[in-house]
């Protein structure tokens, strides 16, 4: 078995090599790999390209595989185009809520999407990035290189505690999609690696002991939404790292920490659609609708 | 693990383990089968159970034993390319125990030549697979490297023959294993390798002493 990934070492290296978050983890995982830096970035800028065409699937109007969700992104779409002065959150958080709802949606439906981490949590990242690069006009590549920021807090997630639901809860899948969209947002706005490594944090703090709890068992209710409350997490916890918050507790024991509650979670409440809402009188009857039906 | 298992994969929803993952078991399943499937009986363990039809997870795994990718458009259509072909699919539950993932799936699979193996695997998050057992023997196999599986009888030396074949053609273990049932008798070994292994070096293979059956194993 492989020894366990820090994120605290390799932002303390980035530091010490005078080198960005981003930077330093396009350098290490090229190596990594065995590939050029031109190429890692290539492949990323061509995900980017499948994650935006997964938002326009979302917002084209379709319908899930259980029927239970579809068509949110696009009401938001409207709000912000019909009632732009109505919105609470800002111009560029209602952006972010749209894409996580459109991508989220698409999943639902058997669409096309990246999977980052996983498909169940796949509209967070792109609502952090997209909506941050139109507010800060990044390029191509900057989002490129902030997804490879993205990957690396992801692997070390992935290394000390889990990415999936039906190991960790919904902490482990939204709640690891909003800590590496942080890092990613933080990149963007130029912050250095240390407040990378806050940003994540903060952000699996606020997810902590999240339960999977899928009606129907599906990837559908409250999932599609999961990934707009992740993606604002993400989003708020950037800006506590941005304006020079710490969390108190260093990135690597909270990763730590929520593997550690992921293993004491009931099984029920670990995408086996046996708590939380799965279980509610309305959740139940979806579910004897939907299976009876198909 | 790399970062393109953490961003990525290009996928059909709408889940990483249930869908992409069933998709990933589906293909290794076929490669250790080594031909293409005639018949095809699957059971599922867990939450694969329970969640199944939500997630296409059989839709995923009839697409994985024809040898589509994770991103193929036509995931949500499978059974019927699965019908056109002529193969012929069911899917039941089972118990593999309490300490198997709750992701996990048991092929019985027949291939068209007659061929015909047992694969176990699960899924154990963001797309990422394993295979524990083939043919009753316990194994530990991600599909993440190309491999080669060879069935070999037990004996002094044929483990050497085959890394060597290899080692001679420039190609890099990166991890092997070995499992025999009893000492002496029928063995399995995985050998992943940093390079592909090519029909040439198959073949190679193939012709030495004790090696009953190697075969290639890739997810492409």
């Amino acid at each position: 078995m492989d020894e366990k990934l820090s994120l605290q070492e390799w932002i303390g290296l980035a530091e010490q090599k005078n080198m960005s978050f981003g930077e330093f983890c396009v350098d290490l995982q090229a190596r990594e790999l065995e590939i050029e830096q031109e190429e890692l970035l290539g492949r990323m800028e061509a995900i980017l390209e499948v994650m935006e065409q997964s938002i326009e699937s979302g917002l084209s109007g379709i319908k899930s595989m259980g029927g239970l969700v579809g068509g949110n992104g696009k009401l938001v779409d409207n709000y912000r185009r019909e009632q732009p002065r109505e919105s609470i959150v800002g111009h560029v958080m209602s952006k972010a809520i749209m894409i996580a709802l459109a991508v989220g949606e698409a999943n639902a439906s058997m669409g096309r999407i990246v999977a980052a981490p996983t498909a169940g949590a796949s509209g967070t990242l792109p609502a952090v990035l997209f909506s941050l690069a139109e507010a800060r006009g990044c390029s191509r590549s900057e989002l490129a290189k902030a997804l490879v920021v993205a990957g690396a807090i992801g692997m070390v997630i992935a290394s000390r505690a889990t990415l999936s639901g039906a190991a960790g809860g919904c902490q482990a899948e939204c709640g690891s999609a909003g800590a590496m969209a942080a890092g990613a947002a933080v990149e963007l706005y130029g912050g250095s690696p240390d407040q990378v490594g806050q940003a994540a944090a903060m952000t699996l703090k606020n997810m902590m002991g999240l339960v999977c709890d899928p009606v129907a068992g599906l990837v559908e209710v409250p999932c599609v939404k999961r990934n707009v409350g992740a993606a604002a997490g993400a989003m708020v916890a950037a800006e506590m790292a941005l304006a020079g918050i710490k969390s108190v507790i260093p990135v690597d024991e909270v990763i730590d920490a929520m593997a550690a509650v992921g293993h004491v979670m009931s099984c029920s409440l670990k995408e086996t659609a046996q708590g939380g809402i799965a279980v509610s009188p309305t959740g139940l009857a979806w579910a004897k609708k939907i299976f009876v039906s198909s | 693990m790399n970062i393109f298992d953490v961003i990525g994969p290009v996928m059909i929803g709408p889940s990483s383990s249930h869908t992409a993952g069933a998709v990933r078991l589906g293909k290794l399943a076929l490669a250790i089968l080594g031909e293409p499937v005639r018949e095809a009986v699957i059971g599922l363990h867990g939450s694969f159970a329970k969640t199944y039809k939500g997630h296409g997870t059989d839709l995923a795994l009839a697409a994985g034993i024809q040898g589509w990718t994770t991103d193929d458009a036509r995931i949500p259509k499978s059974f019927e390319a699965v019908h056109k072909a002529g193969i012929t699919i069911s899917f039941k539950t089972i118990n593999l125990g309490d300490l198997a993932h709750p992701n996990s799936v048991k092929f019985w699979l027949t291939g068209i030549n007659g061929n015909t193996c047992k694969v176990t695997g699960s899924s154990i998050g963001g797309g990422r697979v394993f295979i524990n057992n083939i043919d009753d023997f316990p194994v530990e196999f991600s599909g993440e490297f190309p491999a080669i599986l060879t069935m070999h009888n037990d004996r002094p030396g044929a483990i050497a023959l085959v890394t060597s074949i290899l080692s001679s053609h420039g190609v890099n273990v990166a991890q092997m294993r070995v499992f025999r049932k009893q000492k002496g008798g029928l063995a399995v070994m995985i050998v992943e390798t940093d390079q592909p292994v090519d029909d040439a070096e198959v073949e190679v293979i193939s012709q030495l002493p004790h090696i009953e059956s190697v075969r290639r194993i890739q997810l492409g």
